[in-house]
C-alpha cells in the first residue's frame, strides 16, 4: 500500500484544478459540474467549495451521476445503485464531468451515455484527480487532470477517507 | 449487495435486508422515471415473459412498463388466448416457452403454489405477480415503499389492513412484509371474512370495529371486496357491507387525526371507498400505481442476473 496524495497535497491538487478550471470557464458561465459516483462526488464537492472561495460565488450546486444502470459488466455481477441527482439542466451547457480516477475509461463511457439521457449539453469536458494513462480500453481522454501516475494493471487506485476524516489517494496492490 | 433468492415468490421467503435492497434499489429507479428519456439499458439482453393465467390490468401493464423502462425483451401470454385453452399443462406451457431461450418469468395464477411448484422445475427466475389466495409480493413492495415515501420508515408504523382478508394475497403479502420490518397490523372487516386463527398465527391484531381502528392507525389499507372468489355468502349485501365497513368523507373527518388511504385496486367506488375518499388529498392510490413500475423495475433488476443459475 502505497499513499500517493496525502491530505494537504490532495487539497492542494483540487486548489490547482480549481483554478485551471476557473481560467478556461471563467466564473463557470453556463457551465454546470457533475460528479460520477462515488469517488467524482467526494472530490466534486471539494471542488465546489474551493471554486466557492476562489470565485466568490455563494451558490453551485453539484450534480450526482451513477453509471450503476449503464454498466458494461452487468453479466458478472448486479449491483445496488448509489444515488442519481442532476438537478439542474444539461441542454446547452458546458457539462464538466468530474471523477477521481480515470482508468479504462469505460466508467466514463457509461456515463456518457446517462448524461446524454439528460439532455443534449453543447459540450462535455472531463476533470480527474488521478490519470492512469497507459491503461486505457476506450478512447477517452481527460481535460483536467490532477496528476498523471504509471501503475501497473491489477493494481487499485481510490480516494481513501481515514477515520479522522482526511482524504488519501492510496495505490494498492490486489 | 444481492438479494438471498433466486426467485420472488413471496414476502414470506425474502430477509428484512432484501426488502430494504429492494426498496432502496427503487428509489433510484423512480429517479430514472422523471428523467427526459425515462429508460436504461440495463436488461437490454433480457428475455421476460408475462404468463397471465388470470385477469389483470394494472400488475400486468406495470410489469410491461418495467421491463420497457429496462430495455428487456418482453412476450406476453394471456391464459385465455392461448394454447393452455387446449388443455396445456401449465410445465409444458412454460417449458416450451423456455426452450426460445427466456430469462425470467412473471406469472399471475388463480392456483396458490403454482409459481413455488414452477421454480422447482425450470431454470429462469420466477416472478409472482399473484398466485390465488397465497401472495402478491410486488403489490406489497410498492404498497411498502409508498408508505416508506410518506412517513420515511416502516419501523412503527400502524398499518390498518381493511376489508376481505380472507380472499386477499395482498394483505398476506402485507402482513409478511410490515411484520418483517417493523410496523404494528391491525386487519379489520366482518369476521366472516377474516381467517380464524391469524391473530395466533401472524403477529396482527384483529379488530371489527372500523372507527376504532381508523382512529389507532396512520394508514389504512382498505382491500377491494372479491365478488369473484367468494362461493358462498359472507355477508347479506354490498349496502350492508358499505354500512359497516365503507369508507366514507364523514367517517374520515369524525377521526382524532387525518389518516393516509391506500387502495390496491380496482376499487369498488361506492363499497369498500367512496369517491370523496378514494380522490382525495389523503388517498395516495394514483402514487401507489406510480411506485409500482419503479418496485417492479427494481425486482426485476436484482432478479436478473443469470449467472447465479
Amino acid at each position: 500500500m502505497q499513499t500517493i496524495l496525502t491530505n494537504s497535497a490532495y487539497l492542494q491538487a483540487v486548489a490547482d484544478l480549481a483554478s485551471v478550471l476557473l481560467e478556461k470557464h471563467p466564473g463557470l458561465h453556463n457551465t454546470v459540474l457533475v460528479g460520477v459516483q462515488q469517488g467524482g462526488v467526494v472530490l466534486g464537492w471539494d471542488l465546489v467549495r474551493e471554486i466557492k472561495k476562489q470565485a466568490g460565488v455563494a451558490e453551485l450546486e453539484l450534480g450526482l451521476l451513477d453509471i450503476t444502470f449503464y454498466r458494461d459488466d452487468f453479466r458478472t455481477s448486479v449491483l445496488a445503485p448509489d444515488r442519481m441527482n442532476i438537478p439542474f439542466s444539461i441542454e446547452d451547457k458546458s457539462v464538466i464531468l468530474i471523477d477521481d480516477v480515470l482508468f479504462t475509461g469505460r466508467t466514463i463511457k457509461a456515463a456518457l451515455d446517462v448524461l446524454l439521457d439528460y439532455g443534449r449539453p453543447e459540450r462535455v469536458e472531463l476533470l480527474v484527480l488521478a490519470d492512469r494513462k497507459e491503461h486505457r480500453q476506450f478512447p477517452i481522454q481527460a481535460d483536467f487532470v490532477g496528476l498523471s501516475l504509471t501503475t501497473s494493471k491489477n493494481q487499485k487506485l481510490k480516494l481513501i477517507r481515514t477515520e479522522g476524516g482526511e482524504l488519501n489517494l492510496i495505490l494498492r496492490d490486489s | 449487495m444481492q438479494l438471498s433468492t433466486r426467485h420472488l415468490l413471496g414476502i414470506k421467503e425474502l430477509l428484512p435486508a432484501d426488502i430494504s435492497l429492494i426498496l432502496s434499489t427503487a428509489e433510484q429507479f423512480k429517479e430514472v422515471l422523471q428523467r427526459p428519456v425515462k429508460k436504461v439499458p440495463s436488461l437490454r439482453d433480457v428475455t421476460i415473459v408475462n404468463l397471465f393465467y388470470e385477469n389483470s390490468t394494472r400488475t400486468r401493464f406495470s410489469f410491461e412498463l418495467a421491463q420497457k423502462r429496462l430495455s428487456a425483451d418482453t412476450l406476453n401470454f394471456a391464459a385465455s388466448s392461448s394454447s393452455a385453452a387446449k388443455g396445456e399443462t401449465l410445465l409444458d406451457t412454460v417449458n416450451n416457452i423456455l426452450s426460445m431461450k427466456v430469462d425470467m418469468v412473471v406469472m399471475r395464477h388463480s392456483s396458490s403454489g403454482a409459481p413455488h411448484f414452477l421454480s422447482k422445475h425450470i431454470p429462469a427466475a420466477i416472478i409472482n405477480a399473484g398466485d390465488g389466495i397465497n401472495e402478491h409480493p410486488t403489490q406489497a413492495l410498492l404498497d411498502a415503499y409508498s408508505i416508506v415515501e410518506k412517513f420515511g420508515t416502516l419501523k412503527g408504523r400502524k398499518v390498518a389492513i381493511i376489508g376481505d382478508i380472507l380472499h386477499s394475497r395482498v394483505a398476506q403479502s402485507n402482513i409478511h412484509l410490515l411484520n418483517k420490518m417493523g410496523a404494528e397490523v391491525v386487519v379489520c372487516g366482518p369476521p366472516t371474512l377474516i381467517p380464524k386463527h391469524i391473530q395466533a398465527a401472524w403477529n396482527v391484531t384483529v379488530s371489527y370495529d372500523l372507527r376504532e381502528t381508523l382512529n389507532w392507525c396512520e394508514v389504512a389499507n382498505v382491500l377491494r371486496i372479491q365478488l369473484e372468489r367468494q362461493n358462498q355468502v359472507l355477508f347479506s349485501s354490498l349496502r350492508e357491507y358499505r354500512l359497516h365497513y365503507g369508507i366514507n368523507r364523514a367517517l374520515l373527518d369524525g377521526l382524532s387525526k387525518p389518516i393516509t388511504v391506500m387502495h390496491p385496486g380496482p376499487i369498488n367506488r361506492g363499497v369498500e371507498l367512496d369517491s370523496d375518499v378514494a380522490d382525495s388529498h389523503q388517498s395516495i392510490i394514483l402514487q401507489q400505481v406510480e411506485n409500482g413500475v419503479a418496485v417492479r423495475m427494481a425486482v426485476l433488476y436484482l432478479l436478473s442476473n443469470r449467472n447465479n443459475a
